[in-house]
C-alpha cells in the first residue's frame, strides 16, 4: 500500500500567536516539506487548488513542478484539480508537462473542492456543476488517450484533430477522481474505471463503506477490469511523539481553520475532547497519535477498505512548519516501515499485530 | 395536513451526503422511506440498495404525492424548479443551508432578511415549511442519536410557522433520537443557519434552549 500525505496549502493565522505567514514564505514551507517526504521515503504528496487569499496553491502544477526538480521518488498529485472551472486541456498540458520534469511522477486528482470562488473567477456557473464536471472529464480522458484530439461539448470550443503536447512521459497521466462522500460522485468514479480517493474527515470510517461497494459495482457493471481498480483514502491527521502532542497539533488549529472557513460561532467549535475522541477510536476519522496509534489506524482502514493508498492531510489549519516537518519524517521513517511490514506477503494480516506490540 | 400528523411515509428528496444520512435515521426510525434525485428513479436504484437500504426509489414528484412529509435535501438553487402544486399542504422540513463558500452565490438567497426557509416558503408557497436539521453535520447525524433517557442525548432545533407542521416534525425528531428544542416561528430558524447562534453546535435541549432564549424542552410537546 502506497502512504502519502496532501496539503491544502493554508495560510492561516496561528490560532495562538496570531501570526499569518507571507505568501513567499508558506511557498517555501511547502516546497520544503514536499522535499523532505520525499526523503522520508512516502510514496505520495498531493496539493489542493483554491482561489482565496488564505491559501497558496491556486496553481498546484506550479509548486509541483518546483517540487519536482527536488524530489527524486515521490509522486506529485493535484489534491484536487477543480476541473468543473478549470480548461481540460490546459490541465493535461501543465501535468504533461509536469510528468515530464518529474520524470513520470506526474498525476492528478480531479474533483469538486471545499470551495468554489474558481467558478466566478473563470466565468463558469455552479449551478452546472455536474454537467461540467462530466464533460471536462471526458475530455480530460480522451486527451490522455489520443495525441490528436477531436471533441465537441457544451461548455468549450470544440476541437477537430487538435495535437495536443507535449505527452506525458508515463503512457497516460493518472487521473483520480475525489470523493467526498457523495454517492454520485462514487458511482461516476466507478462507471468510468477510475481510482478513487475518498476523502473521510469526520465520524465512523466504516460509515463509507457502502459508497465503495457503490463504486465498485458500478465499475464492475461498466466492465472494467478489477486488477486496474485503485481505492485511497484521504484523511486528516498529524503523527507526533506523544499522542498529546499530536492532539495539540490538531484540535486548535483544525478548530480555528473550521471557524474561519465555516463561519462556526465560538460555541460550535469543536471540543478538545471531541477530537481526543476522534483519535482513541479505532475507526475515528482522526488519525493522530504516535506512529503505532497511526499504523494502527491506517492498517485498520486498509483492512476495512481493501486499501491501495492512504494519504493524510499535514496539516489542517497552518501548523508551524518545524512541526509538520517532524510528523512527515515520523510517518516516514516510523509509521511507513510499520504500515509496509504488514503489507508483505506472509506478514501477520491486519491491525492486530501492531495492536498487540503496541 | 390530516395523516402528516403522524406521518408514516416520508419523501428525501437529494440523495448526496445529508440526504442519505437523513433517509437512514428515518428508516431506523421505523418510517417508510421513498427517495428520489432529479430524474429517472433507476439511476438511483443503486444507492438506494447499497448506501439507503430499505428505501424506495421513485420519481421525484411520485415521492411526493405519496409521502406524508417531504425532507429536502437538495442543492438550494434547485428549490425554483419543483413544482408547488406538487407541495400543496405538504409538511416540508427544509434540511438545506445557504452558503455562498461552498455552494455558490445564489441571487434569490442572497437576500433573505428572514431566513434562507423564508425563501423556501416562498418559493413552495402551499407548503407547511418546517427548518431542522440543517444545522447539524451530516456525518454527525447518525452517530449522535441516543434513546429517549439517554443522558447524553442531543439536541435539533426546530422553527415553523404551522404549529401542527413544527409538532409533527418534534416528534420525528423525537422518534430518530434526539430531542426536540422548538424554538418558535421559520424566521427565527436564522439562529440555525450558517453563522447563526446554534449552527453545528452540538448541545444537549437544555444548551440550546439556553444559547436560543426559548423555554426548556420538558414544556414544550405534550
Amino acid at each position: 500500500m502506497e502512504l502519502g500525505i496532501y496539503s491544502f496549502a493554508e495560510r492561516l493565522s496561528d490560532p495562538h500567536t496570531g501570526a499569518t505567514l507571507s505568501p513567499q514564505e508558506r511557498v517555501k514551507e511547502v516546497l520544503e516539506e514536499i522535499e523532505l517526504a520525499d526523503q522520508v521515503g512516502l510514496d505520495v504528496y498531493g496539493l489542493g487548488e483554491h482561489h482565496r487569499e488564505d491559501f497558496v496553491a491556486s496553481s498546484p502544477a506550479l509548486l509541483l513542478a518546483a517540487a519536482a526538480a527536488r524530489t527524486k521518488n515521490v509522486r506529485l498529485s493535484s489534491a484536487v484539480t477543480v476541473l468543473s472551472s478549470a480548461d481540460p486541456v490546459r490541465v493535461f498540458e501543465d501535468f504533461s508537462t509536469l510528468d515530464l520534469i518529474s520524470g513520470g511522477r506526474a498525476e492528478i486528482m480531479v474533483g469538486r473542492g471545499s470551495f468554489v470562488e474558481s467558478f466566478p473567477l473563470f466565468g463558469f456557473d455552479l449551478a452546472d456543476y455536474d454537467e461540467l464536471f462530466d464533460e471536462k472529464l471526458d475530455l480530460l480522458l480522451a486527451l490522455n488517450e489520443n495525441e490528436r484530439i477531436t471533441w465537441t461539448g457544451n461548455h468549450r470550443p470544440a476541437l477537430t484533430d487538435q495535437p495536443v503536447h507535449p505527452r506525458p512521459a508515463q503512457r497516460e497521466l493518472p487521473v483520480w477522481v475525489g470523493v467526498g462522500g457523495t454517492p454520485g460522485s462514487a458511482m461516476r468514479a466507478g462507471r468510468l474505471g477510475l481510482p478513487i480517493a475518498l476523502g473521510i474527515i469526520g465520524g465512523d470510517v466504516r460509515r463509507f463503506g457502502p459508497l465503495l461497494d457503490l463504486y465498485k459495482e458500478e465499475y464492475d457493471r461498466a466492465g472494467h477490469d478489477r486488477s486496474a481498480m485503485k481505492i485511497s483514502v484521504n484523511a486528516h491527521g498529524f503523527v507526533a511523539d506523544t499522542s498529546q502532542k499530536a492532539l495539540d497539533m490538531v484540535a486548535p488549529y483544525t478548530a480555528h481553520a473550521m471557524q474561519q472557513f465555516l463561519r462556526l460561532p465560538a460555541t460550535s467549535l469543536p471540543s478538545e475532547a471531541h477530537y481526543r475522541q476522534e483519535q482513541e477510536s479505532l475507526a475515528g476519522a482522526l488519525v493522530a497519535g504516535t506512529p503505532e496509534q497511526v499504523a494502527e489506524k491506517i492498517l485498520f482502514q486498509r483492512d476495512t477498505f481493501g486499501l491501495d493508498r492512504f494519504l493524510l492531510q499535514f496539516s489542517v489549519g497552518t501548523v508551524p512548519h518545524r512541526e509538520v516537518m517532524r510528523s512527515i519524517e515520523l510517518l516516514g521513517t516510523e509509521v511507513a516501515p510499520l504500515v509496509r511490514a504488514e503489507s508483505r506477503p506472509g506478514a501477520a494480516f491486519g491491525a492486530a499485530a501492531v495492536r498487540s506490540a503496541a | 395536513m390530516g395523516t402528516s400528523l403522524q406521518p408514516r411515509t416520508i419523501a428525501v428528496l437529494g440523495v448526496g451526503r445529508v440526504g442519505t444520512a437523513i433517509a437512514r435515521t428515518l428508516l431506523d426510525a421505523g418510517y417508510r422511506v421513498l427517495i428520489a434525485a432529479s430524474g429517472d428513479p433507476e439511476r438511483i436504484a443503486a444507492i438506494a440498495r447499497i448506501v439507503v437500504p430499505g428505501a424506495e426509489p421513485r420519481r421525484a414528484s411520485d415521492a411526493v404525492a405519496e409521502a406524508d412529509l417531504v425532507v429536502l435535501s437538495i442543492p438550494l438553487h434547485r428549490v425554483s424548479g419543483l413544482d408547488p402544486v406538487e407541495f400543496i399542504d405538504k409538511v416540508v422540513v427544509d434540511g438545506m443551508n445557504y452558503w455562498p463558500p461552498v455552494d455558490g452565490v445564489i441571487e434569490q438567497f442572497e437576500d433573505a432578511p428572514q431566513g434562507t426557509s423564508a425563501v423556501v416558503q416562498g418559493l413552495l408557497p402551499g407548503a407547511h415549511v418546517v427548518k431542522t436539521f440543517n444545522h447539524t453535520g451530516y456525518h454527525d447525524l447518525e452517530p449522535d442519536r441516543r434513546p429517549a433517557d439517554a443522558p447524553d442525548r442531543l439536541a435539533l432545533a426546530i422553527a415553523g410557522d404551522s404549529a401542527d407542521a413544527v409538532l409533527a416534525v418534534a416528534r420525528l425528531v423525537d422518534r430518530i433520537g434526539y430531542d426536540p428544542v422548538i424554538i418558535g416561528a421559520l424566521a427565527e430558524g436564522i439562529a440555525l443557519q450558517p453563522g447563526g447562534a446554534v449552527f453545528g453546535a452540538r448541545m444537549d435541549a437544555e444548551q440550546m434552549a439556553d444559547a436560543l432564549g426559548v423555554r426548556k424542552p420538558d414544556s414544550q410537546v405534550a
